[in-house]
């Protein structure tokens, strides 16, 4: 029981810490004591985790299985959230007419339903999690609200969310009606007798809902939309937090869970990750906006990412926990920059490419940290991203995967291309600047706004972060390893098997 | 702790010349220099070879520290006569192009110097590294920073070369890490440890198809680099758009890193397929010579030309390393040289062209003679060491290339040496065209400055020296290309028998 309360520690810090932030909103308004408190919450739930990392693995009720899979996400989800709030702190403040401090309690309560995702050993907790994450993820979308734009992608979102939720809770009911039983962990663990066809469908429906979640190739429509109406660092949490708890749970189903034996789910995950690399990185070729752009990259890394899912037995695993690392990272900061450069009272974000021209000249700081950030997207040493990519692709020659492989390559060819053409843009001198620009209304011309610190200080850790994992990558992978999803807990298991701790079993 | 202490100087010096870089002085061009003298002054030390316990016969240096030990990668070193030289090569070449490009290069001063030293730790890197993980990190990180010399510092089509170049590497790139990977889990298999050592790597046993796939994947890689004709498109443009530095780096260094991977990983780790793909790199070797000879005479811009000439001559090269026995490796590791000297100190002398006369374009060129004579006399030199007049450098790759490739195919040497006839044609009619006949008043250049003569004066000097007395250069890469040596048209076999017989 204590062992149970412990386990869930960071949770209850969270959710103790929404209730703190509200109380403080209606003391006082105030956005510096807002982002004070969120952040204090985060990194005490961040602290939470060691004590954690003790007891591991636990399974709380049967809703909720901490494993160190668990503390590795949730460190990473937690690390996300605070990344985005520090870029968010001067950009929200920045919005006219607009208090800013609710605004951290959407990003608390999102952070919530992630995290509470990560742990999840049953449809219940899945599903929960993932509703309180998309419905405050919501209102952080809209929250700029002077933008037409960003309305239109929070009403993008929402449809989108409604739709995958609609999916996903057809597909756990016929899973119920198949197996009789919600938990992850009990299904995976009894005997396959053969998939039936209410067991394909259900796959089916769940493998849809997800991935829309994680925008892969065909259900990817969405994202640059969403990716381009919403606020910079919204954005970057779209991007990270909520692919990557929704990747986790993939993860806990398919490679630890019950998904294990469903062959044709897999086939269609390997197919989806061919058509997102390559269909993801042809897409944004033709982009001239950077949120577009990397709207669809992340399309194409969630396609590097399954290559990886599809090698549990050679190092996927630790090779998908190391790439979900360098990813969050590296798009944590590309939107940062973005963020960063951009004047938050303006309509719209300052995302047009044109608008980067002579970018190393005017501001050589952000741009370096931007190329950076823009070579670990491509896979280029000495970043993270490169030994992501390379850790993905022995995961991938490990387990022969022939095809994905193909198409890694040929996507990180075509990838290599557009991230280049940004950087190309902003090494262009700026006397061309000058003259492009002022054939241009509505760009900046005078300059850029001035940066904001806490920001700049971010940023300018996430480029240090990616360098230093970059080249030193050991003590990370180290304890990635301890972070595997299989180990099955055979004694827990057997205590679940026994009729009145399973309340949900029918039969 | 000398080995990476060769790849560190010059990156702490990029940091130093980048916090330089601001004020217009010609602080990061002293802080190159003086980067490279103190990894000219660790390499000499180096170079003359202290027997240390625990290295194998022929190696100079070792060093390791774990980096990745999950994986099996390790940050390995090992130096031997062939990395040396190149080594060598490497410092020079980089020294001259901070020199020549002093006045060339104006804006962006520390940013430029930044990106030199930054290529130039990497090419090192990829001269010394024994794992093969760290040797595609090396390979891969030379890439930005030449990336951004192309683009930035380039000529009118900059951004399409450098483009084209990026894209070419890293995709053939890929083709390698992915053959890597493939080679460590074969290696596994047998062997059970999953390891990117090269040395354990070694004699990996493995079937046919396996071995012949994964040696056309460092092939691919190394082909595109050297380059080998069907891959070389990126070379004539990168080449001509690049700055005179950066042509320097790329025809001089860069190229080398293909021919040296072909001799250090492609032939030791798959004898068995490489010797059955002889034939056809023969006939590639071969094509290069003809085509690159043919494609550089009906050239009107010097720098294409000059680049074309590139791929004839690293043909030559190619047929050297897989004609398989000494005498032909000998000569393609003096060819190595001899066209790093040579090739770069043409693109040197074209980049004076083009930087006082804003033109490459040989219809608009001639008489230069009259003008600049001195100028002139250096460039008639660097022509003909290039068509491998004997008694300088190239003549004596070419010539012993040629010779041992007689022995393995007598068809083939007889084309190559086609080739040296087409090489006298192309680069006497760039003589021709730009030196000799009536002077263009519009195209009327002044004599070469101080610093560019120095470097000229210190290239002839070595180019004679190769060309008159190559013995040290042999002895040094000798025991290097020893293991590869009498391994020749029946190698596994022997090969195998021993390395067999060795423990007895």
């Amino acid at each position: 029981m204590i062992d149970g309360l412990l386990a869930l520690l960071p949770l209850l810090v969270l959710s103790a810490g929404t209730v703190v932030v509200m109380t403080g909103i209606a003391i006082r308004r105030s956005n510096f004591l807002a982002t004070l408190t969120t952040g204090l919450v985060l990194v005490v739930a961040l602290l939470a985790l060691l004590p954690v990392a003790n007891v591991l693995p636990v399974r709380v009720a049967p809703l909720f299985l901490v494993d160190g899979y668990f503390v590795f996400a949730a460190a990473l989800v937690l690390f996300s959230a605070l990344a985005v709030l520090l870029l968010s702190y001067g950009y929200i403040a920045a919005l006219k007419n607009i208090s800013a401090d609710e605004f951290y309690l959407l990003l608390l309560v999102a952070t919530l339903g992630a995290v509470a995702m990560l742990a999840s050993d049953h449809f219940v907790t899945f599903f929960l999690g993932l509703e309180t994450l998309s419905v405050a993820l919501l209102g952080m979308i809209a929250y700029s609200r002077h933008r037409a734009d960003a309305t239109e992608a929070a009403m993008k979102y929402l449809v989108l969310a409604g739709t995958s939720s609609a999916f996903l809770l057809f597909g756990i009911a016929l899973l119920y009606a198949d197996q009789g039983t919600l938990s992850f962990s009990l299904v995976g663990s009894s005997p396959v007798q053969g998939i039936g066809i209410y067991r394909m469908a259900a796959s089916a429906l769940i493998l849809t809902g997800i991935g829309y979640k994680l925008s892969i190739v065909p259900f990817h429509m969405w994202a640059p939309d969403v990716y381009d109406g919403a606020p910079a660092p919204v954005g970057a949490f779209i991007a990270v937090v909520s692919k990557l708890s929704v990747f986790t749970v993939l993860m806990r189903y398919f490679v630890a869970g019950p998904g294990r034996a469903d062959h044709a789910a897999w086939l269609a995950i390997a197919l989806f990750a061919i058509l997102s690399m390559l269909l993801g990185n042809l897409l944004a070729l033709g982009q001239d906006n950077l949120k577009r752009l990397l709207a669809y990259s992340s399309i194409a890394h969630l396609g590097y990412l399954l290559v990886a899912f599809l090698a549990p037995a050679t190092f996927g695993i630790e090779a998908s926990s190391y790439y979900l690392a360098a990813y969050a990272v590296t798009t944590l900061g590309a939107f940062g920059i973005i963020g960063l450069l951009s004047d938050p009272a303006a309509g719209a974000d300052m995302a047009e490419l044109e608008a980067y021209r002579g970018l190393f000249w005017r501001r050589p700081w952000l741009a370096g940290i931007l190329t950076l950030m823009l070579v670990s997207l491509a896979g280029i040493p000495p970043t993270m991203g490169f030994i992501a990519k390379a850790y993905v692709m022995t995961a991938g020659v490990g387990s022969e995967l022939t095809w994905p492989l193909v198409a890694l390559v040929i996507g990180s060819i075509i990838g290599l291309f557009y991230y280049l053409r940004v950087v190309v843009v902003m090494a262009q001198p700026i006397a061309a600047a000058a003259q492009q620009g002022s054939q241009r209304a509505g760009l900046p011309r005078a300059g850029f706004p001035r940066v904001r610190t806490s920001g700049a200080i971010t940023v300018g850790v996430l480029a240090i972060l990616v360098v230093l994992l970059g080249l030193q990558p050991a003590s990370l992978i180290a304890s990635i390893r301890r972070a595997d999803p299989r180990t099955p807990p055979a004694s827990m298991l057997a205590a679940l098997q026994t009729p009145q701790v399973v309340g949900d079993k029918i039969r | 702790m000398m080995l990476p202490a060769l790849i560190i100087v010059p990156l702490i010096a990029a940091l130093v010349a980048c916090l330089g870089g601001r004020s217009r002085a010609d602080w990061p061009r002293w802080v190159t220099i003086g980067a490279l003298l103190v990894d000219a002054v660790i390499l000499a030390a180096l170079s003359s070879p202290v027997p240390t316990a625990g290295l194998a016969p022929g190696w100079l240096a070792h060093f390791d520290a774990p980096w990745i030990p999950q994986l099996g990668i390790a940050v390995r070193l090992d130096m031997d006569g062939l990395s040396l030289l190149l080594l060598w090569l490497t410092l020079v070449l980089t020294l001259a192009s901070v020199v020549i490009s002093w006045r060339e290069v104006k804006e962006h001063v520390g940013f430029f110097h930044v990106c030199l030293l930054a290529t130039t730790a990497g090419i090192i890197g990829v001269f010394l590294a024994t794992d093969l993980f760290l040797f595609f990190f090396f390979w891969e990180i030379m890439l930005v920073p030449m990336y951004f010399l192309v683009a930035i510092w380039g000529h009118e089509r900059r951004v399409h070369a450098a483009i084209k170049f990026f894209l070419f590497t890293q995709g053939s790139g890929l083709l390698m890490l992915l053959a890597i990977f493939a080679l460590a889990f074969v290696h596994r298999q047998a062997a059970g440890e999953f390891t990117f050592d090269y040395f354990r790597l070694l004699n990996t046993p493995m079937s046919q198809g396996t071995g012949m796939l994964l040696m056309l994947g460092f092939f691919v890689a190394f082909a595109v680099k050297l380059p080998v004709v069907p891959f070389h498109s990126w070379l004539p443009d990168t080449h001509t758009q690049a700055p005179t530095a950066g042509s320097v780096l790329l025809a001089g260094i860069l190229l080398k890193t293909g021919a040296y991977g072909l001799i250090r990983f492609t032939i030791p780790l798959f004898p068995d397929a490489a010797s059955r793909f002889t034939p056809v790199a023969l006939a590639l070797g071969v094509i290069g010579i003809l085509y690159g000879a043919v494609l550089a005479i009906g050239q009107t811009d010097m720098k294409r030309l000059v680049a074309y000439s590139s791929v004839s001559h690293l043909g030559f090269v190619l047929l050297g390393i897989f004609a398989w026995n000494t005498l032909a490796l000998q000569g393609a590791v003096i060819q190595m040289i001899a066209h790093g000297i040579s090739t770069g100190a043409l693109f040197i002398l074209v980049g004076a062209v083009q930087d006082r006369l804003h033109t490459r374009d040989l219809r608009k060129l001639g008489g230069l003679w009259h003008g600049a004579p001195r100028f002139s006399g250096v460039f008639l030199f660097f022509a003909i060491a290039s068509l491998g007049l004997p008694g300088l450098g190239n003549f004596v790759g070419e010539f012993l290339t040629l010779l041992g490739t007689w022995r393995v195919s007598p068809p083939a040497a007889i084309l190559g040496a086609v080739g040296l006839v087409m090489a006298a044609v192309y680069a006497l009619l760039l003589v021709a065209r730009a030196l000799l006949g009536p002077a263009n008043p519009q195209a009327v250049m002044g004599e070469l400055s101080g610093r560019h003569r120095v470097t000229m004066a210190v290239m002839i000097v070595a180019i004679v020296a190769l060309g008159v007395y190559p013995q040290p250069v042999i002895d040094m890469a000798a025991p290097s290309l020893r293991h590869l040596g009498p391994v020749t048209a029946a190698a596994p076999l022997i090969h195998m028998a021993t390395s067999q017989d060795l423990p007895r």
